[in-house]
């Protein structure tokens, strides 16, 4: 291979390398524990549960979809689901502000805010 | 290269593009959004698109993703695949137009932009952008889908060498 080419190469994959890695390091320092669980349907927030108090309740969706929500230990997962793919039920638990389960078919938003109140933005 | 031999070469490209976009429904990224594909049908652009040109890798492309999203996914795959297949073409012709990037270089670059589009028609039809969070590592794992497909590209681009013109 040209070797000028592969200098290149290697010059570009370090630069997107180094920009993700900096974008992680400025997620990570920016991240703060959650407080509150916020479900968003279509985009805008319906309903929001505080993150430290267990809870099991059924979201229904204006089509009549539902997704179990649970909250347990400070940590929200959706448990069960009617959507075809189940791929919101096979995500992982979430508790840190920011992070989010998504049920595509459904187009419901499961995410943890920083903030108290349905205003709260992360 | 006469029509028919590039008619062969298109059609036959569309049937690899459509074995490796079953491929990937069977592997899921395990993060971020459901629906997010790794790209492996990158190879065969990538392939067209140094033995052809982007006109070539362009309607394949488009083929491909109307074909996977009708026979394997559902219309917001579909709108995740056109908009990754998108982007990274655009980024892969134009760094190919440079002449500064080998075959590896220019399919990682496309990898990274077609997580980049994905992620950003997820933000779209969400409606949040809570999920740009993901972004950074999907980066990193289109820098390593990028290697391995530039890797498998660069042997198809030296082995298929058809007279181009
Ligand atoms: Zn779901």
């Amino acid at each position: 291979m040209d070797k000028k080419k592969l200098r290149n190469d290697i010059i570009l994959i370090l630069a997107v390398l180094i920009a993700a890695l900096a974008a992680w390091g400025v997620i990570a320092l920016t991240q703060r524990p959650g407080r509150e669980v916020l479900v968003e349907i279509k985009g805008s927030v319906t309903a929001s549960y505080p993150l430290d108090r267990d809870l099991r309740i059924d979201i229904v969706t204006e089509d009549g979809h539902v997704n179990t929500l649970v909250i347990e230990g400070g940590r929200a997962r959706i448990e069960a689901a009617d959507c075809p793919d189940k791929l919101c039920v096979k995500q992982r638990a979430i508790s840190k502000a920011g992070e989010s389960i998504i049920c595509l078919p459904h187009k419901l938003v499961i995410r943890i805010s920083g903030e108290s109140g349905v205003d709260g933005t992360v | 290269m006469k029509a028919t031999q590039k008619l062969t070469l298109i059609g036959v490209s569309i049937a690899a593009a459509m074995v490796l976009s079953y491929v990937e429904t069977l592997i899921p990224v395990p993060f971020a959004v459901p629906g997010i594909k790794l790209g492996l049908a990158n190879t065969v652009a990538l392939f067209l698109l140094f033995r052809l040109d982007w006109k070539a890798a362009g309607l394949v492309s488009l083929i491909r993703v109307l074909l996977s999203g009708l026979l394997f996914g559902n219309a917001a795959s579909l709108a995740y695949s056109a908009a990754g297949a998108a982007l990274s073409l655009v980024v892969m012709a134009l760094l190919k137009k440079t002449g500064a990037f080998s075959p590896v270089g220019i399919s990682v670059s496309g990898a990274v932009a077609h997580n980049v589009g994905q992620i950003l028609m997820a933000v779209v039809l969400l409606g949040t952008d809570q999920i740009l969070w993901w972004l950074p590592a999907l980066a990193v794992s289109g820098i390593v889908t990028g290697l391995a497909i530039g890797a498998a590209g660069a042997v198809l681009i030296k082995k298929i060498s058809i007279p181009i013109r």
